[in-house]
């Protein structure tokens, strides 16, 4: 027997003949009166912060938030700011020197403010960790309460990448003391847009 | 293991200061937890549905590993499967031979510490770094983690200034973390864009998709695995879940257990390569399909790895994670090791107050307590207790039994031993007395003070 029959044959052998059912999960759960009030709290308490753009455009945004970053990115087309195209190369290591990375979000979660990512657009998953800092421009009003309602947007159907970025990249590893900026972006910030 | 945990302890409690600052570093994270969980009104259900549904998918374990795999193969992602550590190991190998990997970075993996994948690797010549902050700090220092979620819990800041500036130069006497951390950053940031290959762990993987998921909050793990065109992860078969959405209740149940936040900064859905590159998975059983047949133990395999047991733990929180001598420490470690060598490991379901502070915690609502209960009865049973606490405790059943003697036992204790010198009350006989005073000794039994009041009321 393969390692593979050995393991199934084992488990077979060894599991009960009477099983759990599946449960229900879908639970009840929170729903907040104010859902960009929590997301923007929630993100705060981990270190992030989330704006709203009323008039000003992205580009006159990152003119007045991010006036030393020098190479800039993006995945949304017709920025104006963006000197450097984050699907130019086929190898990931060219966007090292990624100062600040703008990106797509598809929607927030209010209750731990997490924003799903996943775009198929950006050849390189590694953008939204290698830059120093980090804007996700999300569509304005695109919130859930909670991790109940994310879920029920999140498919992989086919192959792909995605994940919830909450915050920074922080560390507490050297006496629980919090550091933000551990080895991803040293700033997040949620725009809605 | 040579020493047992007792022995162990003492080495840690020996510095009491430091035993003192572990013991409150702990308990702060344990009232995080606490706060964390509080502002979930559904928590408990949450608990529920979680536990529910781990014991679901180990009595379907092998359906499940079996969609996993179908689904996988079918997104383009490697399957292999390792019935033990050793074949886990060589698989790993293989994959980095072939692909003339020198250059392994590695994030949080608390299966490949229990393979001893490091060690294997770097004896076929292979540069292993570990990328979480803490566990780049044990590297350092040539230790194993000490705790599942917070690897350099066991050190002062001091002492990783000092052990940065013996391994990055960092300068003389600064040790605030945030320097250490940026220093750290700039190192690792070289190792992650030199590295030819990348390893991460799994926190779940799902059936239903075929991919998986890889929580951390440094960013370590995607940094890692999103640049070279290797990426293998390896999972205990005990990670699977069924479905996508079953997420929701797990990912809002793990960071709030471990370290009191909402949710880690990254949740990561891997379900392909990198561009041009390749994705390997590795199925690793490594004893725990063993377990899955003994009721008494089965729920130790819902185990997430949250660490809240072990922080919670009044015996962890003191006696320190090298205590336990087995990869995983605390609670949820003392049963898993006793699960798989009792004798060797013999001491650890001893090393617990039955408090229960654990299995109250714990998101998965492992009977951790209970586990460890029985354990001790294995123990005993296979007589592997010792031979001094063994007969202290036949010589106290004996006595227990004939009530007689034992009352007078007790009237002989309380007329004698309060007279008795220290030298003879605190000999090395009296295990307990080692680092505790006995009570003041009452002139009445309990029996004899109810008697009278009986008397008195009549
Ligand atoms: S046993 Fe429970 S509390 Fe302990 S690490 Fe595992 S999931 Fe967390």
């Amino acid at each position: 027997m393969n390692a593979k029959e050995k393991i199934l044959a084992n488990i077979k052998n060894n599991v009960p003949a009477i099983k759990e059912p599946m449960p229900q999960t879908n639970i009840a759960h929170v729903h907040f009166e104010n859902k960009e009030e929590k997301f923007e709290a929630a993100l705060a308490s981990v270190g992030g912060n989330a704006i709203t753009l009323s008039h000003e455009s992205i580009d006159a945004f990152v003119a007045k938030h991010y006036p030393d970053a020098k190479v800039i990115t993006s995945t949304i087309d017709g920025l104006t700011c963006k000197n450097k195209d984050a699907n130019e190369q086929d190898t990931p290591h060219f966007l090292e020197d990624v100062d600040l990375a703008i990106v797509e979000g598809e929607f927030g979660v209010a209750e731990n403010g997490a924003v799903w990512v996943k775009n198929p657009k950006n050849k390189h998953r590694v953008l939204y960790f290698i830059a120093q800092r980090l804007l996700i421009i999300v569509p304005k009003g695109a919130l859930v309460d909670t991790m109940h309602e994310a879920y029920e947007r999140v498919k992989f159907n086919t192959s792909g990448y995605g994940t919830f970025i909450s915050g920074p990249s922080k560390t507490a590893d050297i006496e629980q003391a919090l550091v933000i900026g551990a080895h991803g972006p040293t700033d997040a910030c949620v725009l809605f847009v | 293991m040579s020493q047992g945990h007792p022995e162990l302890a003492e080495k840690f409690i020996a510095n009491d200061e430091r035993m003192h600052w572990h013991d409150k570093a702990l308990w702060f994270v344990r009232a995080k937890r606490d706060n964390a969980s509080k502002g979930v009104a559904e928590w408990e259900d949450l608990r529920d549905c979680a536990a529910k549904i781990k014991m679901h998918t180990i009595d379907h374990l092998d359906s499940y590993l079996l969609e996993f795999e179908k689904n996988a193969l079918a997104k383009g992602i490697h399957i292999h499967w390792a019935y033990d550590a050793q074949e886990h190991n060589e698989i790993v190998l293989k994959l980095l031979q072939e692909k003339k990997v020198q250059k392994l970075v590695k994030s949080k993996s608390m299966l490949t510490e229990e393979c001893h994948l490091n060690p294997y690797l770097e004896a076929a010549g292979i540069e292993v770094v570990d990328t979480d902050l803490g566990e780049r700090i044990v590297q350092f220092r040539k230790e194993p983690p000490s705790h599942i979620v917070l690897p350099a819990i066991h050190l002062k800041k001091e002492d990783v200034g000092t052990t940065f500036e013996e391994f990055l130069h960092t300068q003389k006497g600064n040790s605030d973390p945030t320097y250490l951390t940026r220093a750290a950053r700039v190192h690792l940031r070289e190792k992650f864009l030199n590295a030819d290959a990348a390893m991460t762990g799994v926190n779940f993987g799902i059936a239903e998709t075929g991919g998986f998921v890889v929580c951390t909050n440094e960013g370590n793990a995607d940094l890692g695995a999103g640049l070279p065109k290797l990426h293998i992860a390896s999972m205990g078969i005990e990670k699977i879940i069924p479905k996508l959405s079953d997420l929701a209740i797990f990912t809002r149940l793990l960071a709030r257990s471990a370290t009191g936040q909402p949710v880690t900064s990254y949740t990561s859905h891997y379900h392909a390569p990198v561009v041009g590159g390749e994705l390997h998975v590795i199925i690793v059983d490594n004893g725990r399909s063993d377990i899955i047949k003994d009721k008494d133990f089965r729920q130790s395999l819902q185990c997430i790895r949250c660490g809240a047991c072990i922080n919670t733990c009044p015996v962890y929180r003191r006696s320190g994670g090298y205590s336990y001598g087995y990869t995983i420490p605390g609670p949820i470690g003392s049963t898993l090791g006793a699960n798989r060598n009792i004798s060797l490991y013999k001491t650890l379901p001893f090393a617990c107050s039955l408090c229960g502070s654990c299995s109250n915690v714990c998101p998965v609502k492992i009977d951790l307590d209970q586990q460890l209960y029985k354990h001790r009865q294995t123990v005993v049973a296979q007589n592997l207790l010792g031979f001094k606490k063994h007969t202290i405790l036949k010589v106290a059943t004996w006595v227990m039994k004939h009530p007689k003697i034992l009352d007078f036992s007790g009237k002989m204790a309380r007329a004698i031993v309060p007279k008795l010198p220290r030298s003879i009350v605190y000999s090395k006989a009296n295990l307990w007395g080692k680092q505790r005073e006995l009570p003041p000794f009452p002139k009445q039994s309990f029996k004899e003070a109810y008697q009278a009041k009986k008397g008195d009321r009549k």
